[in-house]
């Protein structure tokens, strides 16, 4: 176990130091102390190891990370996992707006709660959230599964395009184009595989959720439309 | 019938033809009007700018024996590895899917042997302009589509885009029938669809968050790439200000006069401010931050010629960018295409219909057989010829002022011909010391 201290050693160091693993590095667990709310906390890691950071982080912790699973031992600030590609992400608090913004693969679990716009533009991630999601999730999502056990705020879906959105709770509200739809047999395997991935096994049945998706009535410009936009 | 003399037919000065055209338009589509290119306007522009030249007071450069230097480094502020260019006229951000691949090609082609850079797009980064562009320059925007650690590391800069002078407030607009295979493919869409993009980025608002935004980038790819932010002309004392302080390395700044592949006529027409207007307030924001010529400045939005590159410079631009004048240079809008221009509906040096992809020059299609039309290796031939021109006419003119570096220009080698050019350039009316507005200006 590399141990890292945030504070004393600084974010460039760190970064660096991360960034510098390769594939097949045999240096796979890295523990950073002392986070203390920073930003880019292991942003930009390409390598498959495995990262926990004891406390809570600022702005974009695992920014468009690639291969490696980061652990937040806290919460996480904006844009966790932005962009990510792959790999894993686990927050065990709560995380704030744009969590997963544009993510094009990998997971983000997230077992607290979740602020507004979670999913915005996502392109290919899998987000499990364990509580709640706040309002304008899913903005524009493009694709990928978002699997909340909780509730969604306002306008959940906005302008969706085809991510399937899971939802076991109550639903505040849909976005323009976001309808409900009916569960098939291959939504079921995909909820169950995500609990499973999100450390969500016994929490919740497949059978409990409803599926949200785009309605594609916004996909070619209408203008009887217009006031849905 | 009388014998009086009539009245004859007299056109209403605010209903003229072309607006009760647009009306009828409008009534029989239910549609606004969408359409690429800049505005189509008279505005205030540099042609409404003259220098000097030597005199008396200041000595001319032999315009064929004595240097006068053209190079530009951008991005010294804070990147390890700033950006050195030999001729101040970059490319401007184009999309692969607005553009062809061979488009694109052909632009990166022809900027690498002028010693220039090119930028990415709404798009994603493809194989035919970094394989081609020596110096690229990778645009990071609200759709991220494409959008890669892999590709921000293998970029030569990163321009963060909050708006572009055509629509500053608007997001990227690409119709269905240019999302082919390949284009939807790229931004994860389905196939076919309209596609309009975020006018917001979705994981950061305003200028403390942008800083934060550009720290996340400066950490993924080791501090080494210049990062630019670009911003529409809207409020460039204010919007340069901010990016200097949330930590820009270059200030990209885009006046009215700039393209863009496709937009509503009235956003391109109503929204922004022209060029001319712009650059006096980024350059004041500069200056008062003890910034100017420390984090550089590149202006665009009707850049045609290499005079035009000379008024941007004296104004205190460090370099310029064009978009629509490498698409003629290209070969979009040639005459030669007349015939089909007319049978759709328009003609040469007017056919601004590029979001519909039937380009007949090859150009902002994504039809294989249109695209097909079109040569990069020709194409790029004529891109750098039309470069090396600007930049010899730039010298010519800054030679003429006695100046062995372009950006030695200033603004005192200007004069306006006109009021509005005058209090906007905030350069005096030609023949007078009169500056409108100076002593109570923005």
């Amino acid at each position: 176990m590399q141990t890292f201290d945030l504070g004393a050693e600084g974010l460039r160091a760190l970064n660096s130091s991360l960034h510098a693993l390769k594939g097949q590095t045999n240096m796979t667990a890295w523990e950073v102390i002392n986070p203390k709310g920073a930003h880019a906390i292991a942003a930009g890691v390409d390598a498959p190891v495995d990262i926990t950071v004891r406390g809570s982080t600022g702005y974009y912790c695992a920014g468009m990370n690639k291969q490696a699973t980061i652990r937040i031992k806290g919460s996480a600030g904006p844009g966790v996992a932005e962009n990510m590609m792959s790999g894993t992400v686990i927050i065990d608090g709560d995380a704030s707006q744009y969590a997963g913004a544009t993510g094009r693969g990998g997971l983000l679990v997230i077992k607290g709660n979740a602020s507004s716009r979670c999913g915005i533009s996502m392109k290919g991630i899998d987000i499990v959230v364990h509580g709640n999601i706040g309002h304008m999730s899913c903005f524009m999502a493009q694709s990928g599964n978002v699997l909340v056990l909780g509730n969604a705020g306002e306008a959940l879906g906005d302008s969706l395009y085809e991510a399937r959105i899971f939802v076991r709770g109550s639903v505040k509200s849909l976005g323009a184009d976001c309808i409900e739809k009916e569960m098939r047999d291959e939504h079921f395997l995909i909820i169950e595989d995500l609990l499973r991935r999100g450390e969500a096994e016994g929490k919740a049945k497949p059978e409990e959720f409803r599926r949200y998706g785009s309605a594609r009535k916004l996909y070619t410009f209408n203008i009887d439309n217009a006031s849905s936009y | 019938m009388s014998d009086f003399p009539r009245t004859p037919p007299r056109y209403s000065a605010t209903f003229t033809p072309a607006v009760n055209a647009e009306i009828r338009r409008a009534a029989a589509t239910g549609i606004y009007d969408i359409r690429g290119g800049g505005t189509k306007r008279h505005l205030p522009h540099f042609d409404d700018l003259l220098f000097l030249g030597a005199s008396i007071s200041r000595y001319p450069l032999e315009g064929y024996r004595e240097k006068c230097a053209t190079d530009v480094w951008l991005g010294t502020r804070f990147a390890k590895n700033p950006i050195h260019l030999d001729i101040p006229i970059t490319i401007a951000g184009m999309s692969f899917g607005a553009l062809s691949g061979p488009a694109k090609e052909a632009l990166g082609r022809g900027a690498t042997e002028a010693g220039t850079s090119t930028t990415t797009g709404d798009g994603g980064m493809t194989e035919e302009e970094r394989g081609h562009s020596k110096t690229l320059v990778y645009q990071y925007l609200p759709s991220r589509y494409g959008m890669n650690p892999d590709d921000l590391r293998r970029a030569d800069a990163i321009e963060i885009v909050v708006g572009q002078g055509a629509k500053p407030g608007g997001g990227g607009m690409l119709l269905g029938q240019k999302i082919s295979d390949r284009v939807a493919n790229m931004r994860n869409l389905p196939k076919g669809i309209d596609q309009r993009s975020a006018c917001r980025h979705p994981d950061w608002t305003g200028p403390d968050d942008l800083e934060i935004k550009i720290l996340e980038l400066r950490e993924i790819t080791n501090w080494e790439k210049p990062i630019y932010v670009k911003v529409g002309g809207a409020r460039p004392y204010y919007d340069t200000a901010l990016a200097v302080k949330a930590g820009a390395d270059v200030v990209v700044l885009d006046g009215m006069q700039g393209g863009t592949a496709a937009t509503q006529d009235v956003f391109i027409e109503h929204v922004g401010m022209p060029i001319l207007a712009c650059i006096p307030q980024a350059v004041k924001a500069l200056q008062d931050l003890g910034m100017h010529r420390r984090v550089q400045l590149i202006v665009s939005g009707g850049i045609r010629s290499g005079a035009d590159v000379a008024k941007a410079m004296a104004l205190g631009a460090d370099a310029v960018s064009i978009g629509t004048a490498a698409l003629i240079a290209l070969g979009d809008n040639d005459p030669k295409w007349e015939a089909e221009y007319q049978a759709l509906g328009t003609t040469a040096d007017a056919y601004d219909d590029w979001h519909e992809g039937r380009d007949p020059a090859g150009i902002t299609t994504q039809d294989p057989e249109l695209a097909a039309r079109f040569d990069p290796v020709l194409g790029g031939r004529r891109l750098k010829n039309y470069l090396k021109v600007m930049t010899l006419e730039a010298q010519t003119i800054a030679r003429a002022c006695g100046k062995n570096h372009l950006h030695n220009l200033e603004p005192e080698d200007l004069c306006s011909l006109t009021i509005e050019a005058a209090a906007m350039a905030g350069v005096p009316l030609a023949g007078t010391n009169w500056i409108p507005g100076k002593n109570g200006g923005f």
